[in-house]
Formats: structure tokens, sequence, C-alpha cells
């Protein structure tokens, strides 16, 4: 019962109170680049949730049965890399393969999750934390994806009805873009200090 | 020769202002938001990137010949590690606890898209001098456009500058009213405040409409 609460908790805290996009800035480039709307966010975060939780638990394994024994923390990055880089040719191999028409409309996004600093982000959060049991770094995983999903989906749902307000020229694109994302996360302090 | 150094100049001056990465492409934005609520942690984040964006640039340059079509990415993130590993290792060794307070900043420059951009754009396409005019042009624009971000967010958050090298020193210091004690600046709320409002000014400046 008491695991089932760590992970319990452990997973509300990674997606509401200490969510990668409003408190670490993971994940920045897709969040303010993609969620021009609400449907392609939204396969974007299936896509982003889906790899790092294969990512996530892959490197806690390798981290934790290869580097860590052997003294070769030196690697770590490059194994890291290497996992999430290979995972997501997997992932995309498989999808185009078997579910075609998923893949038409993942497409471009894809191969662009290689270099979505979430991933990464995730992967050394877990080793930073000191994780030391797979179910933890499975729920945290899968958390920190969803809680990806719910900032970007939360972010184009907005700038879906941006684009019909009144914006200053100056500010049009990025910086109102920025400055939304930055009262979002003045909105999601709110649950700072909850849990943790 | 002449012609071969002004384009030389051309593509170091770029990355400075017209193709900025951080105010003009919008690319690299985790780092740009995560470490810039100190100055020191600016330039030290800066000084890495530069580093990296050198090494990986030049290296990406000696062997564009060599690449296969599908492997480049895989290439370029592997040589980009490398010397990502490299910059943590001195940071943790001779800067321990600048190396603590930036934490998994610092491995994350290897998914910094700055630094792939950079070697897919113009390194995999250009000889060694472009290449590397390209990455320190690219790497101080980089660097400037923190170090303003990060004076922004420091002087309104605490009124102060402080640098720390194994003793504090405050190079700013200013008077204690609410307007330089916004602890919000030093938040995430802040940072992305001040980052969108500075996009705004620049495009102003520019004059450019999108």
């Amino acid at each position: 019962m008491d695991t089932f609460e760590t992970l319990l908790l452990g997973f509300l805290g990674i997606v509401i109170v200490n969510n990668l996009v409003f408190t670490k800035f993971l994940g920045t480039c897709p969040y303010l680049g993609v969620s021009g709307r609400i449907d392609m966010a939204f396969g974007m975060g299936c896509a982003v949730t889906f790899v790092l939780a294969l990512a996530g638990t892959l490197t806690w394994l390798i981290d934790y049965f290869v580097l860590i024994p052997y003294g070769l923390n030196v690697l770590r990055y490059v194994c890291f890399i290497l996992v999430i880089a290979g995972a997501v040719q997997l992932v995309e191999m498989y999808v185009r393969k078997f579910f075609p028409v998923l893949y038409d409309s993942f497409g471009i996004f894809l191969p662009l999750i290689t270099t979505n600093c979430a991933i990464l982000g995730m992967c050394l959060f877990i080793n930073l934390w000191g994780i030391d049991n797979l179910p933890e770094t499975v729920v945290l995983s899968v958390g920190a994806g969803l809680g990806f999903t719910l900032a970007i989906c939360i972010m184009a749902g907005i700038r879906e009805n941006l684009e019909l307000a009144d914006v200053p020229a100056a500010l049009r694109g990025a910086p109102i873009t920025l400055i939304t994302a930055g009262l979002l996360t003045l909105a999601f302090m709110g649950f700072a200090g909850m849990i943790r | 020769m002449a012609d071969n150094q002004t384009s030389l100049a051309r593509t170091f001056l770029a990355g400075l202002w017209q193709e900025n990465p951080v105010l003009r492409l919008i690319l690299g934005m985790c780092p740009t938001l995560a470490v810039t609520t100190s100055v020191q942690a600016a330039l030290t984040m800066g000084a890495s990137v530069i580093f990296v964006l050198i090494g990986s640039n030049l290296v990406v340059s000696l062997m564009r010949n060599l690449l296969k079509p599908h492997l480049r990415i895989l290439m370029f993130t592997l040589t980009i590690a490398a010397f990502v590993t490299v910059a943590d290792l001195f940071l943790k060794a001779y800067q321990p606890a600048m190396s603590a307070k930036l934490g998994p900043y610092i491995p994350l420059i290897i998914v910094n898209c700055i630094i792939i951009c950079r070697a897919e754009a113009c390194a995999s396409k250009n000889g060694l001098l472009v290449s590397l005019a390209d990455a320190v042009g690219m790497g101080l624009g980089f660097t400037g456009a923190l170090a303003v971000l990060a004076l922004v967010r420091e002087l309104l958050a605490t009124g102060q500058i402080v640098f720390e090298f194994g003793q504090k020193v405050t190079l700013v210091s200013l008077p204690d009213v609410p307007l330089f004690r916004m602890a919000g600046m030093a938040m995430p709320v802040g940072a992305f405040l001040t980052l969108g409002l500075m996009l705004g000014l620049v495009k102003m400046v520019t004059g450019k409409r999108s």
C-alpha cells in the first residue's frame, strides 16, 4: 500500500505539480512551435508520451545494470542519446508498418522527437533524483509524457482562440505565445508545494 | 581573397544579429529560459555552448564528405554528445558550484536545436573556416541574448548582480524598492514574460511583421 501511495503521488506530482514544461522548461521548442492546432498538439503529445515511456525505462535499465556497476558514468550522455535515437527509429518503423494511418498523421513529428529536450531531460532527471526501482521509473516516465501532452493541448486550445484576438502587431507570433505561456505557468504555480 | 574574407565576416556577423539564434530564429529555448536567473549562470552556459558549437562544427565540417544521408543526424548527435561530455566534466572539476546549479541543463546542450541546426545548415556544407566563423558568431549571439535576458531578470528579481568565484562579488546593487524585488522574475513566469516582451521589442525595432 505504501508503494502504491508513493507511485500515485509521484505520478500526480510529475503531471501537475512538477510539470516538465511549466517548471523545468523542457520541451519548450515543440511547445511553442507545434501547438498551433489542437489535433496536431495531441498527436505530438501522444508520440512523446510513447517514446518517453520507452526511452525512460530503457535508459534506467542501462544506467542501473550497466553504467553504474561498471563505473562508466562518462558514457552516460552518449548512451542515453543513442537509446533515444534508437527508440525513435524503432517506433517510427513499427508505426509505419502496422499503423499507416497513424504514421501519416504523425509524419513530421516522429523524427523531431529525438531532439525534444523533454525526453533526454526526463531520463537525466530520473538519474539525478536517484530513482532506484523500475515501477517508479515507468510511472514517472509515463507521467512526464502525459504532463507534456496536457501542457501542449492547453496551449493549443488557447492559441486557436488567440487567432481571433486583436494582438498588437509587434507581439504577434512567438512573443504573444511566450507571454501566454508565462501566464499559464503562473496558473500552474498554484499547485506548487502540494506534493514534495 | 578579399571576397572570401567578406563572406567570412558576413557569416560571423549573421549569427550576432541578422540570424541571432534566440532572438530571430527562436531556437534553443530550453536553456534560454532555464539558466537566465543569474548573469553568471547565463555566461557559463553561453561559454559551454560556444565550446560545443565550435567543436561539433569543426568535426562535422571535416567529415562532411563521409556522411551518409540517413545516418547524418545520428552522427551529429553523437559528435555533440562527446563534446558536451567534455564540457560537463570540465565544469564539474573546475566550477563544481556552478555545475550543480546548472544541473541537467549542461547535458541538455546535446539536444539544443541551435547546434544541430548549425551542423545541418552550415558545417555539413562548408569548409573549416566558414564553419568556425559561423560557430563563433552563432555562439556569441546566443551568449549575448542570454546575458541580456539574465541581466534584466537578475536585476528585477534581486536588485543586484552577483558573481561568485570562491567568494561573492557584487557588481551592481540597486536601492531596496519593490520594483527591484520581484520574486516572480526568478521563477518560470519571469522567464517566459521577459523573453516574450524582448522578442516583441526586437520585432518592433526591426519592423518585421509576420
